[in-house]
């Protein structure tokens, strides 16, 4: 259950709209049930009163959508930015790819957010509406006459449950109360990895991307990826397939997007809530961050506007590419 | 009509697959139904439904059409396909197998794909209805009835036992095998299933859903609607929608540099990407509001159009279940087709 009210935010974003601060607000805006719930643009307290949510189902990252709507609205656009939005907020600031001063951003705390894959492993299938009720989700579904009662702890999404800040980053003005940044256990999955053997860990991992069936939803949401144009679009790049031609093609796609991304990924989840076949890419990412932070000393991507990461920073003390070698049965 | 126990239905399995290939839906390693082939130790999933349709039997997403080898000045070209042999399809809901008919008008009109021909000959179908329908279900939109499904076989599920009707030659025969593994029955349990099917559809949020404002000849009254540009708003472009969905039948067709010789393959494309029909002088839809405008106009309008007015989508919910952004035909027909639609 969300402790800032979806009337609040109205409320916020209506006087912002009326007074003139901003034209357009990115919201969430709600679906056929109460799950499916869709990225929108408000430009009038009417919109927002009939369409606007906020419950525990608004886990879309709106900070990506930021370098497309500002090209296209002339006025400021009001965002409303969970803390771990905050931090890919920084990290597009970062690397200049959308205009700053175009901007009114809302830090609102977050609860941690429900999976609805996790909803109906319990309730099956037939979910007729969802309660949020303090600790708990009242679900309703078309085969119980009873509503049945899910812990809202239970279906918490991954990321959720490995919440590595409550703390806002960045933002023109916080709305409720300021959290801080968390001590998560985000990285046990990936040690997990670490300590299988080789021929373990490739089985895994062939496991998982061999469901991959390349429809680009986890390159296409996440905030690290903005190139203008991806190099697996580019008919000329040698590479270019909509779909593995082998089942190389797709272990190739998503490690070559994990390095791309390595140093600039913030963690935010958003591949992995997206995947429609439920591959944990955020496991790939990771191993990145947890590598970086064990190799070049801990480093948070977007935890600050600005910073050079230390991939692309280069220091007297980095660590020796050796050195990296050596060290890849201990620490690897 | 013949039954069998649901306890036993292995032994049935077991005997289907004696004479052919069989596929069913099984829990993979995420915990969701895929297609798998039986043997031995694989258990029928309770799914509803599949992640992935089972189009991918008869247009896999990837398929190599044939090869060429080069020496000198010369070029061969290699046949890769294969006679193929008989396998069976378990488990196909009502709506799957309505997708198979829409994909038919497609492939095996003239000139006919014979990849494709060749795949759903060889093909037999045997469908179950369905027991419990999901909120995300629209199949009677689009005049399907999920009681009464379609293919060679149909099969009703009562709480312990499997009911099977053949309605084909080719299903005839598949249950001619059976008979060491099922038993003569009446209707009487399937009428109730029936029965108790339709009670649920009517439940159904989406059972209102109304086609009416789409169709063949409505592309002027649609195609410049201005709801195009709020749907398409926070659209990401992905091709999960087109991926997942039983009747999106687009595929490109490429080449794949072996190192000593090229491979010809077709692929699954996508209207929501931005390379899709790219030809010579660009793509000829520059943005995403107008792919997306595309992928429905296309089924709710342009197929109808050409197709004696049958609409291309059968209603199975897989892209309300799965676009990362949770829009999907449904919104689009509710929206674009105004309050009497809802």
């Amino acid at each position: 259950m969300q402790k800032i009210t979806r009337e609040q935010l109205i409320e916020k974003a209506s006087a912002l709209l009326a007074d003139g601060t901003v034209k357009q607000v990115l919201g969430w805006a709600k679906g056929e049930f109460d799950y499916d719930i869709t990225p929108a643009v408000f430009e009038s307290a009417e919109e927002l009163n009939a369409n606007f949510v906020w419950s525990d189902f608004c886990g879309a990252n709106f900070s990506k959508y930021l370098v497309s709507k500002t090209r296209k609205c002339d006025g400021k656009i009001l965002v409303f930015l969970k803390p771990c939005d905050t931090y890919s907020f920084n990290q597009l600031l970062t690397e200049h790819r959308f205009d700053r001063e175009k901007v009114y951003a809302v830090g609102i705390p977050c609860e941690g957010m429900a999976d609805i894959a996790k909803i109906k492993e319990i309730c099956a299938d037939g979910i007729a509406s969802i309660d949020c009720e303090g600790d708990a989700l009242k679900v309703h579904t078309l085969y119980d006459d009873e509503p049945v009662c899910v812990p809202a702890a239970d279906v918490l999404a991954e990321r959720c449950v490995n919440c590595k800040s409550k703390k806002h980053v960045a933002y023109d003005e916080l709305l409720g109360e300021e959290g801080e940044v968390l001590d998560s256990a985000r990285f046990d999955e990936v040690a997990k990895l670490e300590a299988m053997t080789p021929d373990e860990r490739f089985a895994f991992w062939q496991g998982e991307l061999s469901r991959c069936i390349r429809c680009n939803a986890c390159r296409n949401v996440c905030p690290a990826c903005t190139c203008e144009k991806c190099v697996f679009d580019n008919p000329n790049s040698g590479v270019e397939n909509k779909s593995p031609a082998n089942s190389f093609e797709e272990k190739m796609f998503h490690i070559i997007r994990a390095f791309h991304v390595a140093g600039r990924c913030t963690d935010c989840g958003e591949c992995s809530r997206v995947c429609p076949q439920h591959i944990p890419l955020h496991l790939l990412n990771r191993k990145f961050i947890k590598d970086i932070d064990n190799f070049y000393g801990e480093y948070q991507a977007g935890a600050e506007e600005g910073s050079r990461a230390p991939l692309v920073d280069y220091t007297t003390e980095d660590i020796e590419p050796g050195e990296v070698f050596d060290r890849r049965d201990t620490d690897a | 009509m013949r039954k069998c126990s649901l306890d036993t239905i292995n032994h049935v399995f077991a005997e289907i697959a004696a004479g052919s290939a069989l596929y069913l839906p099984a829990d993979g390693t995420d915990g969701k139904a895929v297609y798998t082939r039986w043997q031995e130790g694989v258990e029928w999933s309770r799914a509803l439904n599949t992640v992935r349709s089972p189009k991918d039997f008869f247009f896999p997403q990837t398929e190599n059409l044939m090869e060429f080898k080069t020496s000198g000045k010369n070029i061969e070209i290699i046949d890769t396909r294969d006679e193929g042999e008989d396998f069976v399809i378990f488990g196909v809901r009502a709506c799957d197998v309505k997708s198979f008919d829409i994909l038919d008008r497609v492939f095996l009109k003239e000139p006919i794909d014979s990849y494709y021909a060749s795949k759903r000959e060889h093909g037999i179908i045997i469908s179950v209805a369905c027991s419990r329908p999901s909120e995300t279900c629209f199949c009677k939109t689009f005049g399907i009835n999920p009681a009464e499904p379609a293919g060679d076989i149909s099969v009703w599920q009562s709480e312990n036992e499997l009911f099977w009707q053949a309605n084909t030659e080719k299903g005839e025969a598949v249950l001619n095998r059976l008979t060491s593994v099922t038993e003569e029955a009446d209707d009487s349990a399937v009428v109730a299933e029936k029965e108790k099917i339709g009670k649920i559809m009517d439940k159904l949020p989406l059972a209102g859903l109304k086609t009416d404002a789409f169709g063949a000849g409505k592309t002027m009254d649609l195609f410049e609607s201005p709801y195009w540009d709020s749907l398409s708003e926070a659209c990401l472009g992905c091709g999960t929608c087109t991926f997942v969905c039983p009747t999106c039948q687009c595929y490109d067709i490429k080449d794949f540099d072996t190192g000593s010789g090229v491979v010809r393959f077709r692929c699954w494309d996508s209207c929501m990407y931005s390379d899709f029909t790219r030809m010579s002088a660009g793509q000829p839809r520059l943005t995403q509001r107008e792919r997306f405008r595309q992928r429905f106009m296309h089924k709710l309008v342009y197929y109808p159009e050409n197709n004696d007015g049958m609409f291309s989508c059968v209603g199975c919910g897989r892209c309300l279940a799965k676009c990362p952004i949770s829009m999907n035909i449904v919104k689009v027909m509710k929206t674009i087709g105004g309050k009497e639609h809802e």
